[in-house]
């Protein structure tokens, strides 16, 4: 563990992601406190104002103040990114290690089961589940959630694959240890590696798709304040008040920017062999 | 390489019927009934004629397993039913029309992702730590975290509406018509500049990643060494042994990540109004046209289904230890 952390304090973009995500869950958490005006408070004599001291993101197309709303868009972010990632990892848990564990048909089934999901591109999938249900955070959260577990599964699958066979499992199963006692307290704790990794990486994921999806309409819904919901009422004033779409933007970018370095760090300090494994890149989107 | 590919096409069966039985559940996903969300909703003035046509389409009043052949039997015949929407047409032929823009948008995408992305991941992984790979490196992380929509909206403003040199919507002008030959294809090409350069973009990164990643890991093996130890020109080696062997785990790669190239031609083609699938989508998402969101789903994943096939028996082609023994 002292190792761990030693490695990955010697990787500065690690260092600085992780205190930009520190910064952001403070942020995030107080923005009540922080945020100069309530978020929701029209005013029409400060329509689409440029950015000032008084304002210091500018107003949006009702007089809002869009630094107080992007703060309570973090925590949107954030919500939605540790919730949705928690159950997917949650479900992937218990699916890879029911297929790791026991391997034959129930690995065949859950295996099939991976595959077919990762049919489906999930852009697609989001929408059409949400068009049966009434947009809201909490669907958001689960949608998102649900339609993500399949690289954790394959991650704890491969895991207990390997681990199953080393002489600490083998002999614990000889002494009489139950198949649950052996897959929670000796074969899961050393699989959470990658997991732990899949999980940082995980997190912008899920931000980046509930963005787009507040941007198309159809996340959570106002006059909750998300970053993406922002940039989409800011597109129809683009021309005049173009404060709205940057700054949004400009937040997610560093926030996914920031789990993604620290996410590598991890990764890196955990074992460099992890490298591959736990990829993730190239499958942001849909 | 015969029974290999039978073996692949074999597998794909199941996943078929996975598709049709997961579309059919997400309809039953609804509290209640599905028609009671239309019922519920006052944009929609055809509540309980859409109502009554959901029940008949989808036999909502009958057991369920009578239900999901009755789907599945439509659906292998390609009957998806007719639109929700005002102008009631078959399903089929909306999606038909959009289909092949959807197609052109990703193809093109996916080739300059691959014509770009393989030199760049050979040159940042035979030049480890340069500056040029320190370059990459950042632009790799940075074009990751870029929200793809956002970057569109900048582009717009700034190309299509500050210096006004490219067009901001759709594919071809409203003077398409008036245009001659040349004209038309250059018109066409400008309004898919913009298109294709946010869906890249993200993509882009991703893969030369991994190219260089791929990279690095071959030019580490014994039969790089051997070939160098004979004399081959520095070349000849990275350019023939190595990256043949890099780019095998890329064209499996290519394949898993289609669903997520195709899932981003959502958002591209609703903020360039492109009539594309995509597009067809969210406003079907939008109107509760739940035939059309169906049908989108299911073609889509078919559609993936089979390119991830067609990704496979490259892999086989390229790959001869794949066809051979290893079994999933």
């Amino acid at each position: 563990m002292k190792e761990f952390w030693r490695a990955l304090r010697r990787n500065r973009l690690a260092v600085v992601g992780g205190v930009i995500v520190v910064i952001l869950v403070v942020l995030a958490v107080f923005a009540p406190v922080l945020a100069p005006w309530d978020p929701n408070r029209p005013d029409v004599k400060t329509i689409l104002e440029d950015p000032s001291r008084r304002h210091p993101l500018g107003t949006d197309q009702l007089g809002r103040d869009v630094l107080s709303r992007m703060l309570y868009g973090a925590r949107v972010s954030l919500a939605v990114g540790f919730v949705s990632v928690g159950i997917a990892t949650a479900i992937g848990i218990v699916l890879g290690a029911l297929a790791g564990y026991n391997g034959g048909s129930v690995d065949g089934f859950i295996m099939r089961l991976v595959d077919l999901m990762l049919v489906f591109p999930r852009f697609f999938l989001l929408l059409a589940v949400l068009a049966f249900l009434r947009p809201s955070i909490w669907t958001i959260m689960a949608v998102i959630g649900l339609t993500g577990w399949m690289g954790v599964t394959r991650l704890v699958r491969a895991e207990f694959l390997a681990l199953k066979e080393r002489e600490f499992v083998v002999w614990s199963q000889a002494i009489g240890a139950s198949g649950y006692r052996v897959v929670w307290r000796h074969i899961l704790p050393n699989a959470m590696a990658p997991v732990l990794v899949a999980m940082t990486l995980g997190i912008p994921a899920a931000i980046l798709t509930e963005s787009g999806l507040s941007f198309l309409g159809l996340g959570v819904q106002p006059p909750y304040a998300t970053w993406g919901n922002i940039l989409n009422e800011g597109k129809d004033t683009l021309e005049i008040g173009w404060w709205l779409s940057f700054y949004p933007g400009v937040a997610i970018l560093v926030t996914v920017l920031s789990y993604n370095l620290l996410g590598e760090g991890i990764r890196d300090a955990l074992d460099p062999r992890l490298r591959q494994a736990a990829g993730g890149f190239a499958t942001r989107k849909g | 390489m015969l029974t290999y590919a039978l073996r692949r096409i074999f597998f794909a069966i199941p996943l078929l019927l996975g598709i049709t039985f997961l579309s059919f559940a997400i309809i039953h996903l609804a509290p209640g009934e599905p028609t009671d969300l239309i019922q519920g909703d006052p944009r929609l003035e055809a509540s309980a004629q859409a109502r009554q046509l959901l029940r008949e389409i989808y036999g909502l009043d009958q057991p369920i397993h009578v239900q999901y052949w009755k789907w599945l039997t439509r659906i292998v015949r390609l009957d998806f039913g007719r639109s929700f929407s005002p102008d009631g047409r078959p399903v089929l032929a909306k999606i038909g029309e959009r289909l092949p823009v959807t197609l052109l948008l990703n193809i093109v995408e996916l080739l300059i992702i691959i014509a770009l992305a393989i030199p760049i991941g050979v040159l940042s992984a035979t030049r480890q730590y340069s500056m040029f790979d320190k370059v990459t490196t950042v632009f790799v992380f940075v074009g990751f975290a870029t929200p793809d929509f956002w970057l569109a909206l900048l582009l717009l403003i700034l190309f299509g509406v500050q210096l006004g040199w490219l067009p901001i919507s759709g594919l071809r002008s409203l003077n398409w018509e008036y245009l001659s030959f040349w004209k038309q294809q250059t018109d066409f090409l400008a309004h898919l500049l913009l298109p294709v350069v946010v869906a890249t973009f993200g993509g882009l990164a991703g893969f030369s990643r991994y190219m260089r990643q791929s990279m690095l890991e071959v030019v580490r093996q014994e039969y790089i060494q051997s070939a160098r130890a004979k004399g081959l020109a520095e070349r000849v080696v990275i350019g023939k042994h190595a990256l043949r062997n890099a780019m095998l785990p890329i064209v499996t790669i290519l394949g898993l990540s289609l669903p997520g190239l195709i899932g981003g031609s959502v958002i591209v083609e609703s903020i360039f109004a492109i009539p594309g699938m995509g597009q067809l989508m969210v406003q079907a998402v939008f109107e509760r046209d739940y035939p059309v969101i169906m049908g989108n789903l299911v073609i889509v994943a078919v559609l993936t289904l089979v390119a991830n096939l067609i990704a496979d028996l490259a892999y086989g082609m390229v790959d001869p230890r794949i066809r051979v023994g290893r079994r999933r």
